[in-house]
């Protein structure tokens, strides 16, 4: 779990960000001179329409991308000065991703999909497969663990796509649209599930997302227009 | 060995294109095995040729014989150590199609030249003491399913064109794997004696084997010997054995150019067939690399990924193709007795392993390349 001193203060910094992408000759100005302090332990909200940044700004603090200008540190690190090498192992120690679309092997059980951030640890296979129970457990899905993810439904697939995000224990877990392709139903079982991995387990958690109803589930909303934030709401 | 099941999910992903490439390689693969057998078997003798013995053959041609006395005399050089002789029969068994080499020699002098034809003593006192006998290889033997004591009418259209008699007195086996055992040797002193009565070629032999004291002085020694019979009637060719042999060999062609060839051909068809391949099953999982890349593989591991996939996709269907054509060419010459040393050598069943892994390598270095290279947040966008 995530280490005591860092609950302390800031786990998330991210201060005077600019993300200029280059298209051709033109210049697109994502996000600008954008500063955000997330806490340990805290269920943020990432709002906005489309376009606004948001995405952008969940692969910086992922360490998915580098950030024009500005600095980027998580769990202590300045991760906007790592190299490709180090940014990568840097995301299996600290990073926990749920993605919209669940982004699950096909190839691979709901098992196998659960371990592969597993196979860049040291970790024996029975270990390994202690992990993944746990973690299947914790989804409520450990009667599905054989199961390719074509056979089971959305809601269970993104189910599947959490625990992948937090079988190593992740100091943050970042969420993509998580419930974006899902319906109502499956959409709260998901927000449900989220909620207690921050409550229960002390998850921190952000979440980017359109949905006012899953933003409500988070302790904090943040608004992104055009690449700056323009307001904040704590539930 | 920990992402094994991820490869092997990969490769079982489009499991109809991942057959036909495997048998594209597999067929490939076999193709090698049996080039390799057939050059073998035509080349094979040169390898297997002895170091230290010279060809001695009449200048003109081959088929042009050389009179025995030459034999003392060739004893006589300085460097040789020991001369024995041949000569064609060309004899018929049954039907022209059951070819294998037939030759009156002298039986101590053959046996000591050639020490790779195994021969028990007591078949070898046999065959002293039989003047119409006959020693065979086991390749032949068995083909013909002869046994010692069988009696075996050959058709000479050469030697008195009649059909000769032989007792089988002993059957030889070879030294090594790739010995020549399909020919048959019998006494030249019956040989000798019963040509006379066609009036031609007594006294006169087809060609002369002869053990130098010193491998390193075999040129000097084949030069010594053309010059002892240079301006007779019978004019001498000396060489190396290896060279005899690869002089029979030439007469198909350049082998191993024409094989090589071949298989260049194959190889470069079935680099593109698995290299496309590869890069289609890359192309088709951007989105995954890119997640894999997010949940913390570095990039040599993803080009790791790809590039083992590729490797055994290749290893698979090469290893299959070598196996398969290891156990065609296991039941030896096809032809009934024109390849004698047809066989799979284990060297090129090595070679062909290595090829297998090369080849997964080149087939799988651009995509692993174009894998290793995906921006995270651009291959995720691809999902």
């Amino acid at each position: 779990m995530s280490d005591p001193i860092l609950k302390a203060g800031a786990l998330v910094r991210v201060d005077g960000v600019e993300k200029i992408f280059h298209r051709g000759s033109e210049d697109i100005h994502v996000l600008s001179n954008l500063t955000l302090q997330v806490p340990a332990g805290e269920f943020l909200a990432l709002m906005g329409p489309s376009g606004s940044g948001k995405s952008t700004l969940l692969n910086l603090i992922g360490g998915l991308d580098r950030p024009t200008k500005g600095t980027v540190e998580v769990a202590g690190d300045r991760i906007d000065t790592l190299s490709d090498r180090q940014l990568a192992a840097w995301r299996a120690r600290h990073i926990g991703f749920v993605f919209q679309l669940y982004n699950l092997m096909p190839v691979l059980t709901a098992e196998r999909n659960v371990e592969l951030p597993l196979l860049l640890t040291s970790l024996t296979k029975a270990q390994r497969q202690k992990h993944v129970e746990t973690a299947l457990a914790m989804v409520g899905l450990s009667h599905r663990a054989k199961h390719y993810p074509r056979t089971l439904s959305g809601g269970e697939q993104q189910r599947v796509g959490i625990a992948r995000g937090i079988v190593t224990d992740p100091t943050l877990l970042l969420c993509d649209e998580p419930t974006g392709d899902l319906d109502r139903k499956a959409g709260d079982e998901i927000l449900n599930l989220l909620q207690a991995l921050n409550r229960e387990h002390g998850k921190t958690i952000i979440m980017v997302t359109h949905d006012p109803h899953a933003s409500a589930r988070a302790a904090r909303t943040v608004h992104l227009t055009k690449g700056r934030l323009t307001s904040e709401a704590v539930q | 060995m920990k992402f094994f099941h991820l490869i092997w999910g990969n490769l079982n992903r489009r499991k109809l294109r991942t057959s036909l490439t495997l048998l594209s390689i597999l067929v490939a693969f076999v193709l090698f095995g049996f080039l390799c057998a057939i050059k073998q078997a035509l080349v094979g003798g040169v390898e297997l040729a002895g170091v230290d013995r010279l060809i001695v053959r009449h200048k003109v041609s081959i088929i042009q014989l050389l009179p025995e006395s030459y034999q003392t005399r060739m004893e006589r050089i300085p460097g040789v150590a020991a001369a024995a002789h041949q000569t064609w029969f060309g004899g018929i068994y049954q039907d022209p199609k059951n070819f294998f080499m037939q030759c009156p020699v002298v039986p101590e002098q053959f046996m000591a030249m050639f020490p790779e034809f195994r021969l028990p003593p007591e078949q070898m006192k046999a065959w002293l003491a039989t003047r119409t006998g006959a020693i065979v290889g086991r390749n032949t033997a068995d083909r013909f399913k002869w046994k010692v004591g069988d009696k075996v009418p050959i058709m000479s259209p050469i030697w008195l064109r009649k059909t000769w008699e032989f007792d089988i007195v002993g059957i030889f086996e070879g030294e090594k794997k790739g010995t020549d055992t399909t020919s048959m040797f019998f006494r030249y002193d019956y040989f000798d004696e019963a040509r006379k009565a066609q009036n031609w070629g007594t006294g006169q032999v087809g060609w002369y084997t002869i053990r130098v004291k010193d491998p390193a002085q075999a040129a000097n020694v084949a030069k010594l010997v053309d010059q002892e019979f240079e301006n007779s009637p019978a004019e001498t060719k000396t060489e190396p054995e290896g060279a005899f042999a690869q002089g029979f060999a030439n007469q198909v062609g350049n082998i191993a150019f024409i094989v090589a060839g071949i298989l260049g051909a194959v190889f470069f068809t079935i680099l593109l067939v698995t290299g496309s391949t590869m890069s289609q099953a890359v192309r088709e999982r951007i989105g995954e690399l890119g997640v894999l890349k997010a949940i913390g593989f570095t990039n040599g591991q993803v080009l790791g990924l790809v590039l083992a996939e590729s490797c055994l996709l290749t290893m698979l269907g090469g290893g299959l193709g070598l196996a398969l054509a290891w156990l065609m060419t296991a039941r030896g010459d096809p032809t009934g007795g024109m390849l004698p040393m047809f066989f799979f050598p284990v060297r090129d069943v090595l070679i062909g392993l290595g090829l297998s892994v090369a080849l997964g390598v080149i087939t799988g270095m651009l995509p692993a390349q174009q894998a290793m290279r995906l921006r995270v947040a651009d291959a995720l966008r691809r999902m």
